[in-house]
């Protein structure tokens, strides 16, 4: 046994590797939405290799959530035979994909805080997390890089794809409080040096956020209402509506047909 | 298959050929292969333009009826498979609208040309993916008969075509690996499991045999595109060889062919089976499926809705280099 799990609560380190998991499961899905459906083959290919990586990202946090749990649990039954209420996801990635500006500025914002959050996880005193960060940096570096570019060209390209992009901008941006919003786990894992405070992030985040903003020729919303930050939000479990539908889907086969296996 | 009822033109004795057409056909003949720049036949080039692009339009619509189960696929492990999948198919569509572009023509011109009507896709994605077990048939069956298609046209006179499907060949055993694999998980679970297998493969199995298009004493343009080596082998000759290899692996599992005339040939070393209801083929070619308002209204869509995202790229496009310039 590593010293890191005694160093911290089974079920907080368990807990908060749920909130990571669930993070890339969501917007795995929703990202996974487009397939077929992109608004060039580019961005079709490009979208569900996202996607793929967001969903193998999935396997190794929640395999370890499972792990760490010591319930017998595997990353499959986290993933299709939990409730809304036991899902640990940001708001941010249960949003609707909207058109395709509101898929891609939700990625942004998101992968901006990702790559963050997997730089300082690579210093984990968990190997176990720093391994898995390691490698999902990489593909989350490319991710940011890629979204990007795209706010970068679509705010600076024409005047109907500006409008789109500040639009996306203006409804998303409430939803990124919570990613920096500390609370009883984040300093439980943070005193256990496995994980950094997320508030901690928030700096880095801000600039990639200026930057490419101000590349993009769009608007920085500044300081508005942040959804889910005092406690209630993802996080704690507590969701919007969608992410109820999400799952009735996602879950549907494990749920009807009760200990299959596929 | 990819591409049905290919209209082929012209079909010339060696009679009837000028010089340079007879010279074409020896290249061809010789085993050459044709490349971009070089002279070819009116006629070669526009049946070719017609051929890859229907499969090009095949590979992206074929996204559609898998892709309706990503969402709803029942591991984590399935799903990054079934994604893995879909994507390689998006994959081969741009390898062949950019093998198609080789001939004078536009990826965009191709698409307008789906979407108006005048260019089809293959029949098969017209119909519905109901079950999980679907996504099995589907990678079995249908994965399967491209492959019995696609590796002898990786023989192809004309070169970019040749290489694109030598690519996609080695992606396409990949596909039916793991449709087959869901199909095995599937027969070898629970009853419901298996029956859901039975259903999908009895759903499948005529609308798979009719991949290879019409029977071969209806197809009027084979003669020629066989000449010039875009099409390698009759529609008869597939479909026989795809029957033979199937019924096997169908027994493997467990499963029964729905076929009541389904009878070893022990003379022609080869199944007897029972053709598909034709007059169903044409119908779904001419737009009457079950799936061909959703699949192709979706491409519509998605091209409709992107419009303004790829008027922005290109409109960054322009003014980054008026900056170029301004700035030298
Ligand atoms: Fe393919
Ligand atoms: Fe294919
Ligand atoms: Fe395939």
């Amino acid at each position: 046994m590593s010293g890191a799990l005694e160093a911290v609560d089974r079920a907080v380190f368990a807990e908060w590797l749920q909130r990571i998991g669930d993070n890339v499961l969501i917007l795995g899905h929703r990202v996974s939405e487009w397939c077929g459906h992109g608004p060039a083959l580019e961005e079709d290919i490009a979208l569900s290799n996202q996607a793929l990586d967001l969903i193998g990202q999935c396997q190794l946090w929640l395999g370890l959530a499972a792990e760490v749990e010591g319930k017998g649990r595997t990353a499959d039954a986290l993933a299709f035979l939990r409730d809304a209420g036991a899902f640990r996801n940001l708001l941010l990635v249960e949003r609707p994909n909207g058109d395709f500006g509101q898929t891609l500025m939700r990625q942004f914002l998101f992968d901006a805080f990702h790559i963050e959050l997997l730089r300082a996880l690579k210093a984990s005193s968990d190997p176990r997390v720093a391994e898995i960060a390691a490698k999902a940096e990489k593909e989350v570096a490319y991710h940011l890089e890629r979204s990007a570019d795209l706010v970068v060209r679509l705010g600076d390209g024409t005047t109907e794809s500006h409008a789109r992009m500040q639009k996306a901008l203006d409804l998303l941006f409430p939803y990124t409080g919570e990613m920096f919003a500390d609370d009883a786990t984040d300093r439980a894992m943070a005193e256990a040096g496995i994980a950094v405070l997320p508030s901690s992030l928030k700096a880095g985040w801000d600039r990639t956020i200026a930057d490419v903003l101000a590349e993009a020729t769009l608007t920085h919303p500044g300081e508005v209402w942040q959804h889910g930050v005092k406690g209630t939000g993802g996080k704690t479990g507590v969701h919007s509506e969608y992410l109820g539908f999400i799952l009735a889907e996602m879950q549907f086969l494990q749920r009807a047909y009760p200990g299959a296996s596929w | 298959m990819y591409a049905q009822l290919v209209k082929s033109e012209g079909s010339k004795s060696r009679e009837e050929m000028t010089p340079q057409e007879l010279a074409f056909q020896e290249r061809i003949d010789r085993g050459e292969k044709i490349e971009p720049k070089e002279w070819m036949p009116e006629g070669y080039r526009k049946t070719l333009i017609r051929q890859m692009g229907q499969h090009a339009h095949s590979e992206i619509v074929g996204q559609l009826p898998e892709g309706n189960w990503i969402t709803r696929a029942p591991t984590l492990e399935r799903k990054a498979i079934l994604l893995a999948k879909v994507q390689d198919e998006a994959g081969h569509g741009l390898y062949l609208y950019s093998a198609a572009e080789t001939l004078g023509v536009t990826r965009d011109e191709l698409m307008e040309k789906l979407h108006s009507g005048n260019m089809k896709y293959s029949s098969i994605f017209n119909y519905p993916t109901l079950t999980w077990a679907d996504m099995g048939a589907v990678g079995w069956l249908v994965d399967g008969a491209a492959i019995m298609n696609q590796v002898p046209l990786q023989r192809t006179s004309y070169g970019p075509y040749s290489r694109a499907m030598i690519r996609i060949c080695k992606e396409e055993s990949f596909h039916q690996r793991q449709g087959y694999d869901i199909m095995m998980k599937m027969c070898a679970g629970s009853p419901e499991q298996k029956a859901m297998a039975q259903d999908a493969l009895n759903r499948f199995w005529y609308p798979a045999l009719m991949m290879f298009g019409p029977s071969d004493k209806d197809s009027v343009h084979s003669a020629q595109s066989m000449a010039w080596k875009i099409k390698m082998n009759t529609n008869d000759e597939l479909r026989q060889k795809f029957v033979d290899q199937t019924v096997p692996q169908a027994k493997y599992l467990g499963l029964t062919v729905p076929d009541d005339n389904l009878v070893w040939n022990e003379e022609k070393g080869g199944y007897d089976f029972s053709e598909p209801d034709w007059s169903e083929f044409f119908a779904v070619i001419a737009g009457n499926g079950p799936c061909n308002a959703e699949r192709l209204g979706a491409r519509i869509k998605a091209w409709d809705d992107g419009a303004w995202f790829r008027d922005g790229l290109m409109a960054h496009a322009e003014k980054a280099a008026s900056r170029r310039i301004a700035a030298e």
